[in-house]
């Protein structure tokens, strides 16, 4: 009975303990439910967000470059396809054999296989290995031919970047390449749209304009598991590409350029003297931009690094030079309007003049005799400009050249490496140099040497705005928005007003005080171009169509010494590191004249035996180009 | 009352298959379809290596809980503290010679199977207890003799399983057998005593665990602070169901877990699989499927006339419930990380074969309610 009893109290006791639990689970289960509501139902959003973030994964692709176009339209910077070569590692049966056949057919060097063998290691064994960037037609088709022997080996086509005209543009242009970490760093664009094997502006306008031309990402989403393998693919989003860019220049110009200064060292710019519009600008020697591409090898960079001739130089804006005797038509002008000299005034050349005990020669040791303007002009006659420079000072001359554009940027921002280059006055020698200004510096300045120095595209711009009755133009390389055509530029500039684009107002921008000096000048370069004696006249063409006017210069590299005057060596006998610049400028057609062009033959010798020639082939080409390119008036509007 | 005793022992086949609780078999047969069709998932909706092996699991186990319910349910009574003892060996066999994996020591192989001692652990503990305190006089049962037995019997496994080390396992093995302690009627205020106890040790206790076992901790506490690390599990988890929703994302249409983001998706996460493609509602059914296999074992426990019956049923199924609320808790960020699998649903052998020897003691249980065990 007792045991009875204590069996039934002890169900009792169980029962409700049991109760308790009972309670107690219940509540227990609630707080589960509450949690999955709160989860499942509250939080729902946020979480289907994470669960997309982590299955859809972007991948951008490289965009694709706008285009840059010359003034016909013609693709001077365009894209192309190219193949590719991938290998995808984990669909590989047997790499090593893999790599053997490649290295055949491919002749792929061992340090190649041992960087795609290091790559291997290195990425996850879905991302693909670029074996080849650039196959050529050739390999690509053996390739495809082996494919069933290749396993694992995906041939692609993607798009890069080209130069159709291989060096023709490359100083106007640059080129592209893999940007390294502070360039992707320095520009916002570069780095939101950055995807590895993208390729970006290094140089000239593709660096400058690099926020126009880059483009954007297409952009390819894929379902990917938790190890980042694609699984699926979602969408795709095109990419747009850049802007498209047009210039100024004329290709066949420009290749014309490339052909004089072949072999050597220089400079030639062509300019439309009333828009402003740079034809051609081309620096030699060039390179090609295409190297740079897919990384160019050590070999070819050393090449175009350690050529005595200086490719990387781009000379028409950073190569300073004294410009020498085609300076004078500023002297002569500058002298003019300060009512120094006129058209009658005479000096006697005897070869050479005595200042101060110190020799200043002409360039003819027998002398002219009496010179006039003109006629010192077309003989390039030194001792006269002495004279003429010693009477006006160097301060009114520095004056009337800055008007003309020497020692200021003509391009302004478009390049980096343009410099300013000098036009000294006494203020500026007391400032850098601390010394006072000497009477036989105005002398030599007169005559372009000394410490005067100007770029290519300085003596250009200087000689067009002779040439359109000496009125400011803004040089332009960029075809902008606002284009200006040049009837309406030339008509503007003889009411004496130009129409600024800018400002889209009609600005003075006169440069002469009296228009009968620039007439005198332009006739005086004339002369020195077409009449017997003048220095340029072996170069001269008749044919009024193509007729031009110019200035020739010989910029001296170092001071001829005594010894060497009497020696009078030829241009062979003295070493090329020594030999005078030669130098012209010019424009034309003599009659309604509409092109400016500057030429700089780097230690070419004489300015009439050296450059004035290459003037002559050119000219005819530009004026013969003159029709086509006033016909292309249909302005393409591009934003910039 | 002789007469009664006689009856019972006559009972004939068909009758005891007459007494089966269909509404506890009908609910774990649906809870095994469920676990089939969820492994399929895991598997990416093909029939490979876990479908399978579950599959076949089931198939072997399942006739083996109807023939542990053919025993009467004096036999397992008698049996208890045998077999409470032959896991106690093969505890100590795994701890000498057991197969290592991933840096613990808790599975024997059995030629065909590899076997977990701790988990039959699970409910051998449940069996020894209750068959303790059906057989110790109520009177006895605060004495500190009794008291000092029954903690040893729980503490000896525990101590063997925390050493393997299965933390997850031995905390379950010590709560199965507490709520022994509990429903044998151990005065509350122990209970509550120990619990001030264990609070205050708690520091201490955590300067005893080991460096990996702290970080899950930490990162249960905040699972941000790794979220590529040792946080991942549980933020996946909590990313795969709450993106479920109401609904849930549909049969094999979880992306969490086909892309791989589940770690662990066979066995303790599985709930998790399976909350992203059912959803809110999915879940929540699985749980009141849960509640009424726990509904009708206390049912049966409360009918049975005898308290190891009794004790068995309501511990087994306090045991069921810890470990649902354990492994819930687990994914869904309620808990640190604590290997427990969920019932019938996770992968694992010796997990399941342990819930269907424990079924098949209910089921006896209920065959032979009106059994009394002197």
């Amino acid at each position: 009975m007792i045991k009875s009893n204590s069996g039934i109290r002890k169900t009792d006791v169980i029962n409700r303990r049991m109760f308790i639990i009972g309670a107690a689970k219940v509540v227990v289960f609630a707080g589960i439910v509450a949690r999955l509501f709160s989860l499942q139902i509250n939080e729902n959003k946020k979480y289907l967000t994470l669960s997309d973030k982590n299955r859809i994964r972007e991948w951008k692709l490289p965009p694709t470059r706008g285009n840059i176009v010359d003034y016909f339209g013609n693709v001077i910077a365009g894209n192309l396809k190219v193949y590719q070569l991938h290998i995808i590692p984990e669909q590989v049966e047997n790499f090593n054999y893999l790599l053997v056949r490649l290295k055949n057919l491919l002749n792929l060097t061992d340090k190649k296989i041992a960087r795609i063998n290091k790559l291997k290691a290195e990425l996850k064994p879905w991302d693909s290995i670029i074996v080849s960037e650039n196959l050529s037609w050739s390999q690509f088709v053996k390739i495809n031919n082996y494919l069933y022997d290749l396993v694992g080996v995906k041939p692609v086509m993607t798009i890069s970047r080209n130069y159709p005209f291989n060096d023709v543009y490359t100083h106007v242009l640059g080129y592209v390449s893999q940007p390294n970490e502070q360039e992707i760093l320095a520009n916002q664009i570069i780095q939101e749209r950055f995807v590895p094997g993208m390729k970006i502006g290094k140089l000239g306008l593709e660096k400058r304009l690099e926020n126009y031309l880059i483009g954007t990402n297409a952009i390819q989403r894929y379902e990917v598991n938790a190890y980042g393998k694609r699984i699926n693919q979602l969408e795709h989003q095109k990419g747009q590409q850049g802007s498209k860019i047009r210039l100024t220049v004329d290709t066949e110009i420009q290749k014309a350029c490339g052909e004089l200064l072949s072999e050597k060292a220089g400079s030639i710019s062509v300019m439309d003297i009333y828009t402003g519009d740079i034809i051609a600008m081309y620096s030699s020697p060039s390179y090609d931009p295409n190297l740079f591409l897919f990384g160019i090898s050590q070999d070819e960079w050393q090449l175009i690094r350690n050529n005595p001739l200086k490719p990387l130089i781009n000379k028409t804006l950073s190569g300073l030079y004294s410009p020498g005797s085609t300076i004078k038509p500023i002297v002569a002008l500058s002298a003019l309007e300060n009512n120094v000299i006129d058209t009658k005034f005479k000096v006697k050349c005897t070869g050479k003049t005595e200042l101060y005990g110190q020799t200043f020669h002409c360039w003819k040791e027998k002398g002219h005799g009496w010179v006039s303007l003109k006629n010192a002009m077309k003989q390039s006659c030194d001792t006269y400009f002495y004279e003429v420079a010693r009477l006006l000072g160097v301060d009114r001359l520095n004056i009337t050249a800055e008007k003309f554009g020497l020692g200021k940027k003509v391009l302004g921002e478009y390049f980096d490496n343009e410099k300013k280059g000098l036009f000294p006055n006494t203020k500026w020698k007391k400032n850098s140099l601390g010394k006072g200004w000497v009477l036989g510096e105005t002398l030599i300045t007169g005559i372009g040497q000394g410490y005067i120095q100007s770029t290519p595209l300085q003596l250009c711009l200087m000689t067009a705005q002779i040439a359109n009755g000496g009125y400011a133009i803004k040089p332009k390389i960029i075809v902008d928005s606002n284009p200006i055509s040049y009837e309406d530029a030339k008509q503007s500039m003889e009411s004496g007003l130009l129409f600024d684009s800018n400002s889209n107002s009609l600005l003075d921008k006169k440069l002469y005080k009296d228009k009968k000096n620039i007439k005198i000048v332009q006739e005086a370069m004339f002369s020195s171009t077409n009449e017997r004696f003048g220095t340029s006249y072996k170069s001269r063409i008749d044919d009024p169509k193509y007729q031009f006017a110019g200035k020739t210069g010989t910029a001296q590299v170092k001071r001829i010494s005594k010894r060497e005057r009497e020696l009078d060596l030829k241009l062979e006998q003295i070493p090329y590191k020594d030999r005078d610049h030669a130098l012209y400028v010019a424009y034309g057609p003599y009659i309604n004249p509409r092109y400016a062009l500057s030429i700089i033959i780097e230690h070419g010798g004489s300015g009439s035996k050296a450059a004035a020639p290459l003037a002559k082939e050119l000219f005819k080409l530009i004026i013969d180009r003159h029709e086509l390119r006033n016909k292309q008036s249909n302005f393409e509007r591009i934003t910039i | 009352m002789f007469q009664h005793d006689r009856l019972n022992n006559e009972i004939t086949l068909f009758q005891k298959i007459k007494n089966l609780d269909y509404i506890l078999l009908i609910s774990v047969i649906l809870l095994s379809v469920i676990s089939v069709f969820v492994m399929y998932s895991t598997d990416g909706g093909e029939i490979l290596f876990h479908t399978k092996n579950h599959f076949v699991k089931l198939a072997v186990f399942f006739p083996l809980m109807i023939f542990v319910a053919l025993f009467n349910i004096k036999f397992w009574h008698n049996f208890s503290y045998i077999i409470y003892l032959i896991v106690i060996l093969l505890l100590v066999w795994v701890s000498f010679f057991g197969i290592k994996s991933s840096g613990s020591q808790r599975w024997m192989d059995v030629y065909f199977f590899v076997l977990q001692p701790s988990e039959l652990m699970k409910i051998a503990i449940i069996m020894c207890l209750a068959k303790y305190y059906h057989r110790l006089k109520i009177e006895n049962v605060n004495s500190f003799t009794s008291i000092t037995i029954v903690l040893s019997i729980i503490l000896i496994p525990t101590i063997f399983v925390v050493s393997q080390p299965d933390l997850g396992t031995s905390i379950l093995i010590a709560l199965s057998g507490l709520i022994i302690l509990w429903l044998g009627g151990v005065k509350i205020k122990y209970f509550i005593y120990s619990f001030i106890t264990f609070l205050i040790s708690l520091p201490f206790i955590i300067s005893f665990l080991k460096p990996y076992q702290k970080l899950r901790i930490l990162t249960f506490l905040d699972p941000d602070r790794d979220p590529l690390g040792a946080g991942y599990q549980i933020i996946q988890s909590k990313i795969a169901i709450g993106s479920g929703g109401l609904g849930g994302k549909g049969f094999l249409k979880g992306t969490q877990s086909y892309l791989d983001f589940l770690p662990e998706k066979h066995t303790d996460f599985i709930f998790t699989l399976f909350s992203e493609e059912f959803g809110f509602i999915g879940s929540v059914g699985l749980l009141i499927l849960y509640s009424i296999i726990i509904f009708r074992i206390i049912r049966i426990g409360s009918i049975s006339r005898s308290n190891f019956s009794r004790l068995f049923c309501f511990g087994y199924a306090f045991a069921i419930f810890i470990y649902i609320v354990v492994n819930l808790s687990m994914v869904l960020g309620l808990l640190p990380i604590v290997g427990s699998p969920l019932p019938i649903m996770s992968y694992g052998g010796s997990s399941m074969l342990a819930t269907m020897i424990g079924f098949g003691i209910v089921l006896s249980a209920k065959i032979n309610h009106k059994q009394i065990i002197a």
